[in-house]
């Protein structure tokens, strides 16, 4: 993304110009625009005209339009962002008050004005416009008869493809069955990566499974390869790495990400990072109950007490619609950053931050144990 | 298992000798009884069992189907598909110096199967001590293990009058199926054979009168028209010619033949393996997993349960959110533990705490679970076998279950 002026007063209020350029940028965008905040940006409207004889003629024109966002949709497979709202600056070929629906494009600018820009939106413009944090990953987490394709950018997850096929098992003098399947299954595989994998982005493509499935299919897709002298597919045999992983099912991207050789090819990707973040939390749960919890009652009851260490929260709470809940958020991460405390935005797309949603979106390691925190949770409790 | 088929006949000389050449050739002549059960080139390379293996043969009282479950970590999805299966089982575990002990220590695979088994239901159990001959027939590496593993058993919750354990060589073939010849065995051993361990296990009660229940575990073309899926008959019976409801996915589809160990029978009953011929139903329709049932007694389809677990040896605790893989019979599928609804003491089974935060290591819990596609569950108390589940995460089992309600 790329920040075209910035212009925020010091009550947080202005407007902020960017050009998205990559379809992850318009993850970030989502993440920014809110309900209620005006968004300009320009489209390609139909406009009739009626000549005074009757009859009409239809031209596409390009136009500005600006609106103030009502509804927000993102579709997570195309990357595609869609505003709707009320227009709010007439022009001649659109009446005030209409409602129109923007989708924003890459390589085009939009500007975005919100009554208040906070910590979290500015640090989110800040991250998106940052480089060097490009790393896009390919990775196949597969098992017999089941394997997911998927993409990893530092801030997304994206599952491609998804092959779940049924394969023989092996039965008395009838194996053929079992390994005809076996290679119609390692054959839609390769189509799907030669489908959905973009060699010329992503600096390594993963292939993760349980037993030796990795390895049969990497032989297979190389023998292939040989002979159908596929290109693409021989010049990036480099950057292919096998990893174990203990299922085919998407959760297990969480191990791959976990795997000591992975973390050193894609080092400080935010999807790693964050998996660690999310482990780290699990094991201090099992070792000292005390010093990990989760639930916003608790994390700010530590907070009060200064006692956050890490902070891990999901970007889905800070896409609440009620304006308070969203502050409640914010004074949070501000207050756990004015105390020393390190602060992690997940992303909820990718798998951790999947799971961390489920956890109720926000979790915290503490400094000190802190017992009382769950006492008091007893009470409440019976209190019920 | 495949030198004790050999010895009864199952397989043929021919076939023995060819593997024993081709296994020669590969330079693993010692798996050549191996090669009997595991068919695939893969598996026959690289000398491990991957995927279960079925056979069949006759005892004196029984005609006994056997499943040969892989043991390394990654496939135990497979062996839980095979467990599901079984009604006992038999454990066995390597005598050689070292061998035993790294299966059985905390990482081990032994104990993890021991439990598994153990909480799918099984709950008479054949110990092969095999290889003994590599420490020649000694009593007290015999015993030693006996000691071991007797007592893990025992914490496993098995009566000690239902394990049994067996000293044998898989290899050489003593005491599988004939007395032992081996002097320095029969110094101190007088036990049974596997075989009559075997023959003696008691034949489970198989549920005939209640509706009837298939879980597909298998889909394959035969020959002729339609096509085959074989799995368990859990209770009832089936019939050719009945009408089915293939579920989840609530199509119907008539059975048009049924056979049990590639021989053409009319009617199957509960505990029998079968393959049955469908016709009315597209092959894509059906995957491993689903169930085949009584069409005026549906099975209960459902995406979110309440369970009873019981929590294994865990590294890191259980929280609400967890994704876990449900394995259900021979379904695998993605799972989230979404509600942590109480926990409860371990023997009393008495509610401890109410909604806890996390569950630790060795505890009992009430949950909830939510699957990702919709699944067929019956209440445990209604059908055992379709109650029980195992959840995994990571290659490890962390729990095991019993349904007790379906929302």
């Amino acid at each position: 993304m790329k920040l075209v002026h910035r212009n925020v007063d010091k009550d947080g209020e202005g407007v902020i110009a960017l050009v998205p350029e990559e379809p992850e940028d318009m993850w970030h965008a989502y993440n920014l625009i809110a309900e209620g905040d005006c968004v300009r940006a320009s489209t390609i409207r139909k406009v009739q005209n009626e000549s005074s004889t009757g009859s009409s003629t239809s031209s596409r024109i390009r136009t500005t339009l600006t609106i103030r966002v009502e509804v927000i949709d993102f579709d997570t497979q195309a990357c595609m962002l869609r505003l709707k709202g009320r227009n709010i600056e007439e022009n001649q070929y659109v009446k005030m008050g209409a409602y129109h629906t923007l989708d924003l494009e890459v390589n085009r600018k939009f500007s975005l004005q919100k009554p208040e820009w906070d910590s979290v939106s500015l640090e989110r413009v800040d991250t998106a416009c940052d480089p060097t944090q490009n790393a896009d990953v390919g990775a196949v987490v597969m098992q017999e008869g089941l394997a997911h394709i998927c993409l990893i950018t530092s801030s997304m997850t994206l599952v491609r493809a998804k092959i779940d096929q049924c394969i023989p098992r092996k039965r008395k003098g009838n194996v053929q069955q079992h390994e005809k399947g076996l290679l119609r299954f390692f054959e839609n595989v390769m189509q799907g990566i030669l489908r959905h994998v973009n060699f010329d982005i992503v600096k390594c493509i993963i292939i993760a499974s349980p037993g030796f499935v990795k390895d049969q299919f990497y032989e297979y897709m190389f023998q292939q390869a040989v002979k159908t002298d596929n290109k693409i597919l021989l010049e990036n045999k480099g950057k292919f790495m096998l990893v174990h992983a203990s299922s085919g099912f998407k959760h297990s991207l969480k191990e791959v990400l976990m795997d000591p050789a992975v973390i050193s090819k894609i080092a400080d990707t935010k999807a790693s990072g964050e998996v660690r973040a999310l482990e780290s939390f699990y094991t201090m749960l099992q070792t000292e109950p005390a010093k990990a919890f989760y639930g916003i009652k608790h994390v700010e009851r530590a907070t009060e007490a200064q006692a956050i260490e890490t902070l891990m929260i999901s970007d889905n709470l800070f896409r609440v619609q009620d304006v308070k809940q969203r502050k409640r958020y914010v004074t949070l991460v501000d207050s756990v950053r004015e105390f020393g405390g390190d602060v992690k935005i997940f992303s909820s797309l990718h798998v951790s931050g999947e799971q961390l949603d489920q956890l109720t979106g926000i979790a915290a390691l503490l400094r000190f144990p802190m017992p009382e925190l769950e006492d008091e949770d007893e009470e409440s409790d019976e209190e019920k | 298992m495949g030198h004790l088929l050999y010895t009864l006949g199952q397989v043929n000389k021919k076939t023995m000798h060819k593997y024993e050449q081709e296994s020669k050739k590969l330079g693993k002549q010692s798996f050549m009884y191996a090669w009997i059960l595991d068919e695939t080139g893969e598996e026959r390379s690289r000398g491990i069992t991957m995927d279960v293996g079925q056979s069949k043969f006759e005892t004196h009282t029984k005609i006994v189907t056997l499943l040969d479950a892989p043991g390394h970590k990654d496939f135990i999805p497979n062996m839980i598909t095979g467990a599901t299966q079984a009604d006992v089982a038999i454990l066995v575990v390597d005598a050689t110096r070292g061998e035993f002990e790294t299966g059985f220590e905390m990482e081990g695979q032994t104990r993890e199967h021991a439990l598994l088994v153990r909480s799918l239901g099984v709950n008479q159990l054949g110990v092969v001590v095999n290889k003994l001959d590599t420490v020649g027939w000694n009593q007290d590496r015999f015993q030693e293990i006996v000691g071991k593993l007797g007592t893990f058993l025992r914490q496993a919750g098995f009566r000690e009058s239902d394990v049994t354990f067996v000293p044998c060589s898989g290899l050489t073939g003593i005491n599988l199926v004939n007395p032992p010849t081996e002097e320095k065995l029969l110094e101190w051993y007088k036990g049974p054979t596997l075989l009559d361990v075997i023959d003696n296990f008691r034949a489970p009660e198989r549920p005939i009168t209640k509706p009837f229940r298939l879980s597909v575990n298998d889909i394959f073309k035969g020959t002729g028209s339609g096509f085959c899926i074989s799995g368990r008959v859990e209770t009832g019976l089936v019939e050719t010619g009945d009408k089915v409801l293939v579920q989840p996915q609530n199509e119907m589809a008539v059975i048009k033949a049924v056979t049990i160990d590639d021989v053409h029978t009319s009617i199957a009953y509960a505990g029998d393996q079968v393959s049955v011929t469908l016709s009315g139903i597209e092959m894509q329709n059906v995957s491993v997993g689903y169930i085949l049932c009584d069409t005026t007694q549906p099975i209960p389809v459902t995406s979110r349960f309440e369970a009873r677990i019981v929590v294994f040896n865990i590294k890191v605790p259980i929280t609400k959110g967890f994704s876990v893989i449900l394995h259900h019979q021979s379904l695998s599928e993605q799972a989230v533990i979404t509600k942590l609804v109480a926990q409860l003491h371990k023997s009393s089974g008495e509610v401890v705490k109410r909604r806890p935060r996390c569950l630790v290591k060795n505890s009992n819990a009430v949950v909830e679970l939510t699957t990702s596609r919709p699944v067929c569950l019956e209440l445990y108390r209604d059908v055992k076998e379709l109650g029980r589940f195992m959840l995994r995460v990571g290659g490890v089992t962390i729990a095991a279950g019993l349904v007790t309600q379906i929302f």
